[in-house]
This record gives C-alpha cells, structure tokens and sequence, in this order.
C-alpha cells in the first residue's frame, strides 16, 4: 500500500557485527549513491553551468556558450519578480489550506477510526484513491467543474451567491484550489502517520488536569503530532512552488496567475532561453532551502523532542 | 489568580452501571468514601476497578447511576470540570515536556499565580527537584511515578485517584513509595482512591478498603474488619488465605452453630456468622490454626480435626506454611511459627488440626464449585 511508506516501520534491528555489516552497507548504498550522483548531482552542476551561459556571439537564436554570465540572475529575478511573488503567496496559501482541510480528516482516520482498522484502512484507501488517476486528468476534471458554463457555476449563480459577470477559471482561487486539491494526499499521509501513533492516554492526562479541549489540542496533540505537520507542509509546499501544471492557462490559471514553473516552462520550451530558465530554477532551489531551513529550525528544534 | 480548595472532598457513587458493546464491566455498584481518607479499592484484574476510577475521574460516562464528589452531582462533568486529579498506571506524562513544565501543567491551566514555584516544591516534596529540567524518558520508572504523583497533588485535588500506579516498581521502591504516599496523604488530607489488584498493598496503606469483584463491591470496611470478618467467599480468599469448610447446619444453641464435615462437627460464633441455616461455609485464617501430633482434648470452644498427613511444608522465613490433607475434608493450610514442634515435624506425620470457634467466621455464600 501507498500509505506504507509512511509508516514508523522499524528498521531498528541492530546488527551483530558492525565491522562486517560497514561493508555491505556500502553494497548496499552503491546503486542509491549512483542514483543520486547521476540523476540528481549532474544535473545540478548542468544547470548551474547553464545558467551562467552567455549568447552566443554569433546571435543565432537558442545557442549559447560557456561564460560566468551572471546577468541571467539579475533578469529573472528582475522581470519574473511578481511571478517568484505569487509562486511563494500561492504556496503558502494552498499549503495553508492543505493543513487546515487534511488535519481533521487525518484526525479522524487516525484517532477516531483506530477501533475499526478495516473502516480505517480503506478510508486511507480513499484518500490515495485519486493517485490512480492522471494528475492532468484530474486538474482538466477541474476546469471542466469551475469552467464559466458549467452546472456549478450556473447553481451558485442561481442561489445568487455568485454575479452574473463573476467567474472561477482563470482567477488565483481556482489555482490555489486546484493546487490545494491535487496536494493534499502528501498532507494527509504524514499526518495520519503522527496522529495514528499518537498516545491517546496523553490527552486523557491533560483532560483530567484542567485542560479544556481546546487546551488538550494546542498544548498536546498539536505539539506531538508536529513531526507530521513538518513533513506534510515540506512535502506539499515545495512541490506547490514548482508547480506549473494548476497555474497554466490551459488548466486553472490565465497569464497574470503565472508562477514560476511557468516561467521556466516558457523560456525552456517556447524562449529558448536556456540561461534564464536555469537561473530561475537555481533560485527557486535556493529561496526554498532558505525557508525550510528557517522553518525546520523554528519548528522543529523547539517543539520537537 | 485562583486559590485551591480548603481539603478533601467526599465520594459516592449511587447506582453505577457501565455496559460496553459485549460485556457489562460494572453492574450495580454503590460507594461512599468520607473525605480525608485513604480508601483502596482491591480486586482482580478485569474486576471493573479501573473502570470505577475512569467513571469517576470522568474519563467515562456511566450507562445508569450517578457520580457525587462533594454532595454535587458530577455524572455529566467534563474531566477537567471535576475537582480530581489521577495518578495513571502509565503515568501519561507528556514527552514534549520538562518534568517541571509537566507538574506545572495542571497549574497553569487553571491560571493559578507562581505555577513553576508551586511545581518546584511539589517536585522538591517527592525528592525530584533535581530534575526539574529533565524530559521524562530520561528518568526511571520510579522516578516518573514520583512525577506523575507530584504533577496530580500539585493542583491540591479535593479527590486523587491512583490507579496501580506502583505496579510497575520493584518491591523495595514499591515499599518506598508507599510509605510515601501514605505520609503525603496524612500530611494533605486530601481523600485518596487507590485501586490495586496488590491486597498488602491495600491493607498496609488503606484506612478504608472496598473488595471489587465481577463489578460489584463484595465488602467495604477497615483491613482488620475485612481480615477478621470477611463475609464471603471471595473476601475470604483473595484477602489473604482462608480455609473453607461447607456443611449443613446441624446444631444451633443461643450462641453458636455447627455444621458437620466428614463426620467432623466445626462450630462458629452465631455473631460471628451471616447465615444461620441451611448449607453455610465457615472459615479460618491459616495462622489461627494449629496441628498437634496427639488428639486434642474434645472442647466446646474448640473444633477439632484430623487426623490428617502433612503433605507440604513451605519454609518462609518466620513460620512455615503446611498443608495437610485430611480425609474426606480436603487440605487445610496451618502457618506455625518456627518454635516448638514446627521445625522438627516432617513430611508425612499424622496430626489433628485445631482452631478456636471465636476465630472461625461464617459466610454467606458458598465457594465456587459448592454453590447449591
């Protein structure tokens, strides 16, 4: 199951002899550490390269040459500035969301439904379930729901809960919607995954010394279950900020709710402008190290055990 | 900034019935505890104990029955509504913690003024104060008893409920630990609850101790009045041993009744007896019986039998335990202490036993496997 992955599972067995076993952890991390130098390390060094590259001189359109151009950076940053904006403000939007929609939910499936493993189970099932389908499928699924004709905006329209000039698709509510949806699953799982181990005679504790429900949840649910909570906002907010599929014009979005995977989209495929959709790429890598290692610190060193 | 409540509170449960989904845990139960003292609620496991203390710490709701805690009717009170702190068999402090901010707990969401000093005395009380700033995974068991202790007197509870918290503490710190929280109790005066499946435990430490069995509370009194009187069968048995006899009454004068058992007439104080007629069991405590090796003079203050074979002795220290098997009567347990004839007896002898009618007690109902 999907959802395995998640799980505390041991792998806690100590091994008899340390001095043997050295040797076949190397073994045994060999392919990993090929798989990571070759699809991961060279890359990287690719595309910091790439980035610094400079036209050619000869002025042919998508050739370059190796220099240490910096202008590329000064660019991007420069004229993608509202795009860097929205990526971060739509991320953590839908992140937010995320939290807010998959933290009942996993409470549930993994406090409330602990009596009943199999109800348990396959509500976790469920949760997984849209993974079967195509992500593109998925997303296009969505336009089709908040297209300007659809039955749904003719209901709300209807109920008068919408104006009659007022619309869905294209707007960033329907990309951080589309955004919220499509990642929630990789909140909900590490979540359960804290929520399912969590000692429930820890809550009785706090309810038996003054502390009302709402007190029990901030003082220590929420705190023990924060290892989940860091993990699930990792696993959705870097992935949202390099997303291009929700905030494109042929899905959810218009061109003035471009983020920066669109950017890097068009100045790779459409530009040509290699330099700049490196550039782009290696600062996005470098504004997410920096606010996940300010978060983790935060977060992580003081409310974690 | 609130102030804590004057001393303890009393007890009653009137009624108690808690059904779950395939068996019934609690029956029929009634309980009054007087405020300030120190009551052990003793029984087997899966007696319904823990979940009497549950239902009275609010943790879970009665199906039928009411919860008094001061004469007011906390039936339907939330748990952190309820004057009343638990000491958990599994301690359940909070990991995120220090063991400071885990005493404090209970303080500060009652916004009482200078939590962490209350704590630190609190932990000071149960000799921690050096590890205050500890987590509690870092301490021993022992050590975290002590703190779940500290973090539920700290809030001065009208009624502190201790659910097998010293199960999980090697004799010597068990010892410890109950002289402990016995003194703690006396100097408080707050009402203690103890629930222990551990019946030394609950005579040494309990002014007061409840017999639970199957969901019901079989006796309630001092441990001398349970020990010396105990009225049924499981009473007799589970604190400490006894040594049953059933019969048919036989004979009845104004002061005594006799039952008769393999042609042997065992006879018990008519005061001393619950049930007065019919097919009644008497009993008596190992250490009030004796053997002798030649017949005891027959004695109307006495109830003689045997002969017997010594099948077993136990050596214990201070006395030994022997079991003797009489013929037709079944196996009685006879502690002597190792002077006179009981170092020098062996296995196999033949003797009488004897005990003093004024020891023997009559019950009111039958041991398993008797019942009519």
């Amino acid at each position: 199951m999907a959802f395995a992955a998640f799980s505390p599972s041991a792998s806690k067995q100590k091994s008899s002899s340390p001095v043997k076993s050295g040797k076949i952890v190397l073994v045994l991390l060999l392919p990993g550490l090929l798989y990571l130098g070759m699809f991961f390390m060279v890359p990287l060094v690719s595309l910091i390269i790439t980035s610094l590259e400079t036209p050619d001189p000869s002025g042919a359109f998508g050739v370059y040459q190796y220099a240490l151009d910096f202008s590329a950076y000064q660019r991007v940053v420069v004229d993608y500035f509202p795009q860097i904006l929205r990526s971060f403000g739509y991320a953590f939007l839908a992140t937010l969301l995320a939290v807010l929609i998959a933290y009942p939910l996993a409470y549930f499936v993994g406090v409330r439904l602990r009596t009943r493993p199999l109800v348990q189970k396959l509500t976790l099932t469920l949760v997984v379930a849209p993974f079967f389908i195509s992500f593109l499928l998925r997303t296009i699924a969505w336009k089709q729901i908040l297209s300007d004709n659809s039955p749904t905006l003719e209901f709300l329209r209807s109920l008068h809960l919408l104006g009659p000039q007022q619309y869905f698709l294209g707007t960033p509510f329907a990309v951080v919607w589309g955004l919220t949806y499509n990642f929630i699953p990789f909140m909900v799982l590490p979540l359960y995954s804290s929520l399912e181990r969590l000692d429930l005679r820890l809550l009785e504790a706090a309810g038996d010394l003054y502390a009302s429900p709402s007190a029990v949840f901030r003082r220590v649910t929420l705190p023990l279950t924060m290892p989940g909570v860091i993990s699930g906002t990792l696993l959705t907010f870097i992935p949202i900020t390099g997303d291009y599929v929700n905030a494109s014009r042929d899905f959810l979005g218009a061109s003035d709710t471009s983020m920066i995977g669109n950017m890097v989209q068009a100045d790779f495929l459409q530009n040509s402008d290699y330099p700049a959709a490196s550039a782009m790429s290696a600062v996005l890598m470098a504004v997410i190290l920096i606010l996940v290692t300010v978060y983790v610190r935060r977060t992580g060193t003081e409310e974690l055990l | 900034m609130k102030e804590f409540v004057p001393a303890g509170a009393d007890l009653e449960l009137r009624g108690i019935r808690k059904e779950f989904p395939g068996f019934t845990a609690i029956e029929n139960l009634d309980l009054q505890i007087p405020a300030g003292e120190f009551v052990a609620l003793l029984g087997p496991s899966g007696c319904g104990k823990t979940t009497t203390l549950r239902i009275i710490a609010g943790l879970e709701e009665p199906t039928r029955g009411q919860v008094l805690i001061g004469g007011k009717d906390v039936t339907f009170t939330k748990p952190h509504e309820r004057p009343v702190n638990t000491v958990f068999q599994s301690y359940a402090l909070f990991p995120h913690m220090t063991i400071l901010e885990n005493v404090a707990f209970g303080l500060r969401r009652r916004k009482m003024a200078n939590p962490l000093q209350l704590a630190r005395e609190a932990l000071d009380m149960v000799e921690l104060g050096y590890a205050a700033e500890r987590r509690p995974q870092q301490l021993s068991g022992g050590q975290q008893q002590r703190v779940a202790l500290a973090r539920a007197l700290v809030n001065r509870p009208s009624l502190l409920l201790l659910d097998e918290p010293l199960g999980a503490l090697d004799l010597k710190l068990r010892r410890q630990m109950q002289i402990e929280l016995k003194a703690i109790q006396m100097e408080v005066g707050l009402t203690f609850l103890h629930v222990t499946h551990d019946q030394e435990e609950a005579m040494d430490m309990a002014d007061i101790v409840a017999v639970m069995n199957k969901g019901r509370i079989e006796q309630l009194g001092a441990p001398e009045a349970l020990y010396e009187r105990p009225k049924t069968a499981f009473v007799s048995t589970f604190l400490g041993q006894s040594n049953l006899f059933v019969g048919d009454v036989v004979e009845s004068s104004a002061n005594s009744l006799s039952i008769s058992v393999a042609g042997s007439k065992i006879s018990v104080p008519k005061n001393r007896a619950e049930k007065h007629d019919g097919t009644i069991a008497i009993g008596v405590r190992p250490e009030k019986a004796e053997f002798h090796r030649t017949q005891p003079a027959a004695s109307a203050e006495l109830n003689i039998l045997g002969p017997g074979e010594i099948v077993d002795i136990r050596f214990t220290g201070v006395s030994n335990q022997y079991l003797i098997n009489i013929p037709n009567v079944g196996n009685i347990t006879v502690f002597a202490q190792n002077i006179g004839i009981s170092p020098v007896i062996e296995l196999g002898e033949q003797v009488w036993v004897s005990f003093k009618v004024e020891h023997a007690f009559g019950l009111v109902d039958l041991p398993a496997g008797n019942e009519a």
